[in-house]
């Protein structure tokens, strides 16, 4: 599952000589046509090559095409003519974008609890996501408490309460179909009232282009602020990594409506590369914070933007 | 907002009248732009090169007709090819010929099986069958709860039963007892929600085919996620392979995805998509009608989207009044417009609204002047009618330089706004007016909609 994140390293350049050498000594003159035309060749057929695995990593064309702008420009001012080293060098590009800075959580006030609220569409993972994110906090010694603010989802509060129960924390409920911002009320009165260090707040998944439920967020945000102040302190947008082009207006919407901190991308132990990531960071800044590579408690990552870009490449 | 492919396709077919015939050279530029749209709505790229490959192929060669400009030609190659692929087969079940009818729900976590187990169960409900639920997902927290729930709230029968350890095991037998449950209630559909696994997930994907053998399925309907990227094409190719699905649930459709994964799903697994989900109500399952994605897909407008989503929001007997109100007799007050103008709002944000429709034709403009538009916009011109006293509304032929004057500070505007606005009302009101008195329909028949 993770190994997908750690692939096998590229051929350096001097890897590539040594073996071109080789070659040559051995059939000079066909060899040394093979050597030259390849790298004629590096413009177009290697350039549609990355092309095709950006966008097939799911980071839509304008990334891509961005991208490999930036990238033909430096290959030509670095004279780069081997392939190798194009793919380092566009690594480097991703990178850069997945590191450029972004917006930080809120700090705390000490001896209140840190909000942590949990938004997204519908079945990317807000649930599980909060039962593994529960987990890696207790395990830091941190007293934790859960609100069951998706009122909305037949059997939503029952599932939370099974990862409350997995991970020994509270869970603070309403009945189905109850006010989410009167439960998220509740939670952070409780929260105070306990001395917990944090409360992730559940919320129902929503398709971003309902602009009552997308309302509703911001309410919630507004009850958070006035009984914890600065909270939510984080809001992670969860994001399926199997989303296409569409998760770019997600986040923006989002963004928008429950002022996002942070991401977590879900779903990384299928084949998806969750490349709309890149695309989201570009745009907005906003970091990925997590990543999410299986059922377990345990299966809760934090992001390493270099495994995740090498992993675009495999 | 995609800048819409038709308006890209007329452009670069703009030189394109008087040549005799489409050619490889001069379709080129078109096949780039349509190869672009087709990434931007999340096809696959493979079948991106595919499908281009393809419509080159039938492009070619082809007489420039006289009646079709050569840009809406290409669009109706491609849009006549796409509706061809993805084919006219809708929400048509098999049903088995001794009952129970097994239908398996499958698909990856989070696309939606078991409200979609709900939907279906409410569907043939009103269809005069009896359905019976079943859940098999023994993995998941609360699962069998939530399927539970939803069997309750669609008023279907449900097979619980009693579950050990959460393994394959039980779970064929609890298919089982189900199965033979449903004989004994007289139930003659019996569906069954499934885990959602990963189609790399080898151990669970046996699991499926032992289900599948387990009960014959007249139905395997893969669940998929319309939002799904390019990694759609792996995932219902590897669930093809192990289950010859015999159909496809294109899930979360009232979103603004534009559903690419649906021509990647088809052309990969050749399986028909039954049935859309187009929001999270019970009732929200709907045929699949090829013509109407492949319009979203390429960025052409989906008028009927539009219009559910006006008919969801707007309060149809106050639109009713306005309608009768603007085409005759007097025209609509300022006040009326404000009101329009408030339900506009309530629909979301005028850019999204103005992406449904096709920007050709008569809503060519729209696109301009909606990027021109900000939304505070609306609440400016909303300040300048609520500055107005309620006689002005009704008569606004009142409204003089000092009363503009007045309009203006009252809204925090200037008088230029003011004016602006009451020209702009004067013009719509006329249209409106002439609208009414042509017949609407004729009108409406004379607007050249291509591809819709």
């Amino acid at each position: 599952m993770i190994q997908t994140l750690f692939g096998s390293v590229e051929p350096g350049f001097l890897d590539r000589m040594k073996e071109a050498v080789t070659r040559t000594r051995e059939n000079l003159s066909e060899r040394l046509e093979d050597v030259v035309s390849f790298h004629k060749e590096i413009d177009r057929a290697t350039l549609d090559d990355l092309e095709a695995t950006l966008i097939g990593a799911d980071l839509g064309t304008t990334t891509t095409h961005e991208v490999l702008d930036k990238l033909r420009e430096k290959a030509d001012r670095k004279q780069i003519k081997d392939v190798g080293e194009l793919k380092r060098l566009l690594k480097e590009e991703l990178l850069a974008i997945l590191t450029q800075g972004g917006p930080q959580p809120v700090q705390k006030v000490e001896g209140e609890p840190e909000v942590i609220v949990v938004v997204g569409v519908n079945g990317t993972g807000k649930t599980t996501t909060i039962g593994k994110l529960a987990n890696v906090l207790r395990a830091d010694g941190k007293s934790v408490l859960l609100c069951a603010a998706d009122t909305f989802r037949a059997a939503a509060i029952e599932q939370l309460e099974i990862w409350g129960t997995r991970t020994g924390t509270e869970v603070i409920k309403t009945r189905p179909g109850g006010d989410p911002a009167a439960v998220l009320f509740d939670a952070l009165q409780a929260a105070k009232a306990r001395h917990a260090d944090y409360v992730i707040v559940d919320t129902a998944g929503r398709l971003h282009t309902k602009a009552n439920l997308m309302a509703e967020l911001e309410k919630m945000r507004r009850t958070a602020q006035r009984i914890i102040p600065g909270a939510p302190h984080e809001t992670l947008l969860i994001m399926d990594a199997t989303t296409g082009q569409n998760g770019l207006q997600q986040a923006r919407l989002f963004t928008q409506s429950s002022g996002v901190t942070g991401i977590v991308l879900t779903k990384l132990d299928g084949t998806a590369k969750g490349g709309v990531v890149v695309a989201i960071t570009r745009e907005l800044g906003l970091p990925v914070r997590y990543v999410g590579v299986g059922e377990k408690a345990g299966d809760l990552l934090p992001f390493d933007p270099q495994s995740f870009v090498d992993s675009l490449f495999e | 907002m995609f800048e819409n492919l038709t308006e890209k396709l007329q452009r670069t077919f703009k030189n394109l009248r008087g040549q005799g015939k489409l050619t490889e050279e001069n379709i080129g530029e078109a096949m780039r732009e349509l190869r672009l749209a087709m990434l931007e709505a999340d096809v696959n790229f493979k079948v991106v090169k595919d499908l281009i490959e393809h419509i080159r192929e039938k492009a070619v060669g082809q007489e420039v007709m006289t009646a079709l400009s050569p840009g809406e030609q290409v669009i109706k190659i491609v849009r006549d090819e796409l509706v061809n692929l993805l084919g006219q087969d809708t929400a048509r079940l098999k049903f088995a010929s001794q009952p129970p009818t097994v239908v398996l729900m499958a698909g990856l976590q989070g696309s939606g099986k078991t409200t979609t187990s709900g939907k279906l169960a409410h569907w043939l409900k009103k269809g005069g069958h009896r359905p019976m639920l079943v859940s098999v997902d023994v993995y998941r927290p609360a699962a069998r709860e939530q399927l539970k729930v939803v069997a309750k709230a669609v008023g279907a029968n449900i097979y619980e039963g009693e579950v050990g350890d959460a393994n394959t095991a039980t779970v064929e037998r609890l298919a089982k007892e189900a199965r033979r449950e449903a004989v004994n209630s007289g139930c003659d559909v019996l569906v069954v929600d499934t885990a959602g696994r990963l189609h790399i997930d080898e151990q669970l994907m046996e699991e499926m085919q032992s289900l599948k053998s387990l009960l014959n399925p007249q139905e395997i309907l893969f669940v998929a996620d319309a939002m799904t990227g390019q990694d759609a094409v792996k995932s219902a190719d590897e669930f093809h392979k192990k289950l010859s699905l015999t159909g496809v649930v294109l899930t979360k459709m009232d979103g603004d995805a534009r559903g690419g994964a649906a021509l990647s799903i088809r052309h990969v697994t050749g399986a028909p998509i039954k049935f859309i989900g187009i929001g999270e109500k019970y009732d929200a399952l709907e045929p699949f009608h090829p013509d109407r994605i492949v319009g979203r897909i390429l960025g052409m407008g989906d008028i009927l989207s539009l219009i559910e989503k006006a008919e969801a929001t707007v309060d149809k007997k106050k639109a009713e009044q306005f309608a009768q109100k603007a085409l005759a007799g007097d025209g609509f007050s300022l006040g009326d417009f404000r009101d329009q103008l408030l339900q506009v709002k309530k629909m979301g944000s005028l850019q999204s609204l103005i992406g449904m429709l096709p920007k050709i034709g008569p809503f060519s403009n729209l696109k301009n002047v909606a990027d021109k538009v900000d939304e505070k916009e609306i609440s400016r011109v909303e300040a300048i009618i609520n500055s107005m006293t309620p006689h002005e509304r009704d008569h606004h032929e009142v409204i003089n330089g000092s009363r503009r004057k007045r309009i203006a500070r009252g809204s925090g505007t200037t008088i230029h706004e003011v004016n602006q606005l009451l020209r702009q009302y004067a013009q719509m009101r006329k249209m409106f007016k002439d609208m009414g008195k042509a017949s609407f329909a004729r009108k409406l028949a004379g607007m050249k909609l291509p591809g819709m």
